[in-house]
C-alpha cells in the first residue's frame, strides 16, 4: 500500500508539472480563441534564458532578481512581438490557420533560443532543496519517499492558480480578458482594446512558462527535451476541458498519476515505455465520448 | 509564360474538362518529363540522386497524400511520421514473413497505413480542428512506441533497427541510385496522375465542400463519413507507400525512432509552405524543405566562415518557424500560389493588364 501511495504521489507531482504548462495553454485559448502549440517551446525559452543570465550574471549582488526579471522583460517582449507578427496579420483567420502559425512560432522559438543560448544541458539552481522526505510515517509502514522540491512545486502551482483565478476574477484587466474570450466584437465595442489584451494574455502565459520551466528546469536540468515533455499538456487539455484553469490542474493531476501508475502495474505485461503514450490514447478516449472534456464548455464544434 | 492561348477553342467536352487545357502547358510538362526522365539521368552523379533527388520525389509522394487530406479535406494531422512507419515496416514484415514481390509488398505497406488511417480517422467524425490534431498525435506517439517495443514487428532484430533486403524484381535488381531514381520518379509519376484526377472528380469535390463548409456539405448530399474516410484512407495510402520507399530506397537501414514526430511535422511544414489544396504545392514544399538544409550546410562553406553542425540546425528551425508564419499570414496557398501569380504575371507582360 505504501508503494501503491508513492507512486501516486510521484505521478500527482509530474501531473503539477503538466499542470502549469496546461496553464499556459487555457489562458491563451481562453483569451483569444488560439491553440497555443508554442507553449512549450515559450517553458523552454524562458527556462534557457533564466538559466543562462543566472550564468551570465553570477558575480553581481542578485543574480537570481536580476536575471527573473531579464526574462520576465524577455517574456513580454515576445508576447509583443508574438502579437504584433503573428496575430495582427493572422486576425480572423481560421482556427486552423493560427494553430499552425503556433506550430510555426514553436520552431522559431526552439532555434532562437538554442542559437543564443546554446543547447547544451544546464543544471539549475536556485535554492530548491532536493533532498527527499518522508511523510505519513503514521498512516504506513515506513512512510512516503518523496522529493521535497515535488513538494514545493506544488506549492508554487497552487499559488499560481489562486494568483491566475484572482487576476481573472477581481482585478479590472481580469474582466476584460474574460470579456475578450467570451466575445471578441462585442469586447472590441465597448472599448477594450483587443491587440493590448492579447499582449497582456501572452505575457501572463509567458509568466506562466517561466515558472514551469524553472520548476522543471531545477528537476531535469535545462535541455531541449523540456520542449517535447511540454506536448504532453495537449492530453491534459483534452481531458480537463480547453476554457477550464481547474480542468488543467486536475486534468494535469489524472494524466500524471495514470501514467506512472500504468506503467508501474501494467507496463510490466506489454514492455513498459507505457508512459510515451498513455497520455494520448486516453486522450483519445475522451475525445471519442466526451469531446469538452471534463471542465469544458459544450460549444465544441461537433461534426 | 510567354505565349498567350489566343485562338485555342474548346471544341468538345473533352478538351473542356482536360487536365493541362493549353497547349503549351502540355508542352511545358512534356518538358518537365524530358528533363526528369533524360537530362538528370544523364547529367545527375550519384551524391546528387542519394542526397536530393530520391529523397524529394519520396518526400513529394508524402506530401502530395498529407496534402490531400489536410489542404484538400481540410483534415489536419500530425501522424504522417506514423503512416510512413506503419507503410515501412508493413512492408518490410510483408517481404521477409511472405516473401512477395518487393513493389507489391509497398503497395500492401501502403493499404496497411489505410487501414491504420481509416482507423484512426474515426475521430475526425466527431471532431475536428486541433482536436483532430491532437488525436493523430495519440497515433504518433504509439506507433513510435509500437515498432520499438513489440519485437515482432522488427523480426526480434536486437537492436530493434532495421537493415533491409535489397529491392529486386523478377530478377531485376534496383542496387544503383540511378535505378532507384527511376523507380521513385515512377512511382511519383503515377501517383501524381491519380491524386490530380481524384481532386478533380467527385470524390475531390466532395473532400473540398466538407473542407470549406462541412454542414452545408451534408446539406447538398455529401456524407461526412464517407468524404473523411476516404480522404484518410487515400491519404494515408500515399504517405504509406511513400514510408516503404523512403526505408527501402531512401534510408536501406533504420532505427526505431526513424519515423518520429519530426517527420511528421516537417511533412505538414511541406504542405503549408509548397501551398494547401495544391498536388504541385506538395512537390514545390517537398523540394524546399529538403533543400534548405543542404543549402543552410554548404552557406558557411561557400561565404568562407565555419558555423557549427548544432548552429546550422538551430538556424533551420527558426527559418522553418519563420516561413510558416510568414506563409501563412501572406500568402496561405504557399509557393504553388507564388508560382500562379507568376504565370499570370508573365502571361500579360510587357503590358500592365
Amino acid at each position: 500500500m505504501g508503494f501503491f501511495v508513492e507512486v501516486l504521489i510521484s505521478g500527482l507531482m509530474a501531473g503539477v508539472l503538466y499542470s502549469l504548462v496546461a496553464l499556459g495553454f487555457v489562458l491563451i485559448f481562453k483569451a483569444s480563441g488560439v491553440f497555443n502549440f508554442a507553449q512549450g517551446a515559450m517553458v523552454l525559452f524562458a527556462a534557457l534564458t533564466f538559466v543562462r543570465l543566472l550564468d551570465i550574471l553570477k558575480d553581481t549582488f542578485a543574480p537570481i532578481m536580476l536575471s527573473l526579471l531579464i526574462t520576465i522583460v524577455a517574456m513580454v517582449l515576445l508576447a509583443m512581438a508574438v502579437e504584433r507578427m503573428v496575430l495582427r496579420p493572422l486576425v480572423n483567420q481560421p482556427g486552423i490557420s493560427l494553430f499552425m502559425a503556433t506550430l510555426g512560432i514553436a520552431y522559431f522559438l526552439d532555434g532562437f533560443g538554442q542559437t543564443i543560448w546554446g543547447s547544451d544541458i544546464y543544471t539549475l539552481d536556485i535554492g530548491i532543496p532536493k533532498e527527499s522526505i518522508f511523510i505519513l510515517e503514521s498512516v504506513f509502514e515506513g512512510g512516503v519517499l518523496v522529493a521535497s522540491e515535488d513538494l514545493i512545486a506544488t506549492v508554487v502551482a497552487g499559488l499560481l492558480v489562486v494568483t491566475l483565478a484572482i487576476f481573472f476574477q477581481k482585478t479590472r484587466i481580469g474582466r476584460a480578458l474574460r470579456a475578450v474570450a467570451d466575445d471578441h466584437q462585442a469586447a472590441q465595442s465597448i472599448g477594450i482594446p483587443l491587440n493590448y489584451i492579447w499582449v497582456i494574455v501572452w505575457t501572463v502565459a509567458g509568466l506562466v512558462a517561466l515558472v514551469a520551466g524553472v520548476i522543471w528546469g531545477s528537476k531535469l536540468g535545462v535541455q531541449f527535451s523540456l520542449s517535447l515533455i511540454a506536448l504532453k499538456a495537449l492530453p491534459v487539455l483534452i481531458l480537463g476541458g480547453f476554457e477550464s484553469v481547474l480542468g488543467a490542474v486536475i486534468g494535469g493531476l489524472i494524466i500524471g498519476a495514470g501514467e506512472k501508475l500504468s506503467e508501474i502495474y501494467l507496463g510490466p505485461y506489454v514492455g513498459g515505455g507505457i508512459e510515451y503514450w498513455f497520455a494520448y490514447m486516453l486522450a483519445l478516449g475522451f475525445l471519442m465520448f466526451r469531446p469538452q472534456g471534463l471542465f469544458g464548455e459544450v460549444h465544441i464544434d461537433r461534426v | 509564360m510567354f505565349y498567350r492561348e489566343a485562338g485555342q477553342f474548346k471544341t468538345s467536352y473533352q478538351s473542356d474538362q482536360a487536365v493541362f487545357p493549353i497547349f503549351q502547358d502540355r508542352v511545358f510538362i512534356a518538358l518537365w518529363l524530358l528533363l526528369a526522365f533524360v537530362a538528370v539521368p544523364l547529367l545527375a552523379n550519384e551524391y546528387l540522386f542519394r542526397a536530393i533527388f530520391i529523397p524529394v520525389i519520396i518526400m513529394a509522394l508524402a506530401a502530395i497524400g498529407l496534402n490531400l487530406l489536410v489542404g484538400y479535406c481540410g483534415q489536419v494531422s500530425l501522424g504522417t511520421g506514423a503512416f510512413m512507419a506503419v507503410g515501412a515496416y508493413a512492408a518490410y514484415n510483408f517481404m521477409i514473413r511472405a516473401d512477395l514481390n518487393p513493389l507489391i509488398c509497398f503497395l500492401l505497406g501502403g493499404l496497411s497505413a489505410t487501414c491504420v488511417g481509416v482507423l484512426f480517422g474515426i475521430p475526425s467524425l466527431r471532431i475536428k480542428g486541433f482536436y483532430l490534431a491532437v488525436a493523430t498525435l495519440a497515433l504518433q506517439f504509439f506507433t513510435d512506441w509500437t515498432f520499438s517495443r513489440i519485437d515482432w514487428f522488427t523480426n526480434y532484430t536486437p537492436s530493434g533497427s532495421i537493415a533491409v533486403q535489397p529491392v529486386e524484381v523478377f530478377g531485376f535488381a534496383f542496387d544503383s541510385p540511378l535505378k532507384k531514381y527511376f523507380l521513385c520518379l515512377f512511382v511519383l509519376v503515377i501517383f501524381t496522375v491519380i491524386a490530380k484526377n481524384i481532386v478533380r472528380g467527385r470524390i475531390g469535390r466532395s473532400w473540398m465542400a466538407t473542407r470549406d463548409m462541412d454542414v452545408a456539405a451534408e446539406i447538398i448530399g455529401i456524407r461526412p463519413i464517407y468524404a473523411k474516410l476516404s480522404a484518410f484512407a487515400v491519404s494515408s495510402f500515399y504517405i504509406g507507400v511513400a514510408g516503404a520507399l523512403w526505408a527501402y530506397i531512401h534510408l536501406g537501414s533504420w532505427e526505431p525512432l526513424a519515423f518520429d514526430i519530426n517527420v511528421s511535422f516537417s511533412v505538414l511544414f511541406m504542405v503549408i509552405i509548397g501551398g494547401l489544396g495544391s498536388i504541385v504545392g506538395g512537390m514545390l514544399g517537398a523540394a524546399f524543405i529538403t533543400l534548405l538544409p543542404l543549402l543552410l550546410n554548404q552557406l558557411p562553406v561557400w561565404l568562407g566562415f565555419s558555423m557549427s553542425t548544432a548552429m546550422v540546425s538551430h538556424l533551420e528551425f527558426m527559418i522553418f518557424g519563420a516561413l510558416i508564419i510568414f506563409f501563412l499570414a501572406v500568402e496561405p496557398l504557399g509557393l504553388a500560389r507564388l508560382w500562379q501569380l507568376a504565370k499570370e504575371k508573365l502571361r500579360l507582360w510587357p503590358f500592365p493588364h
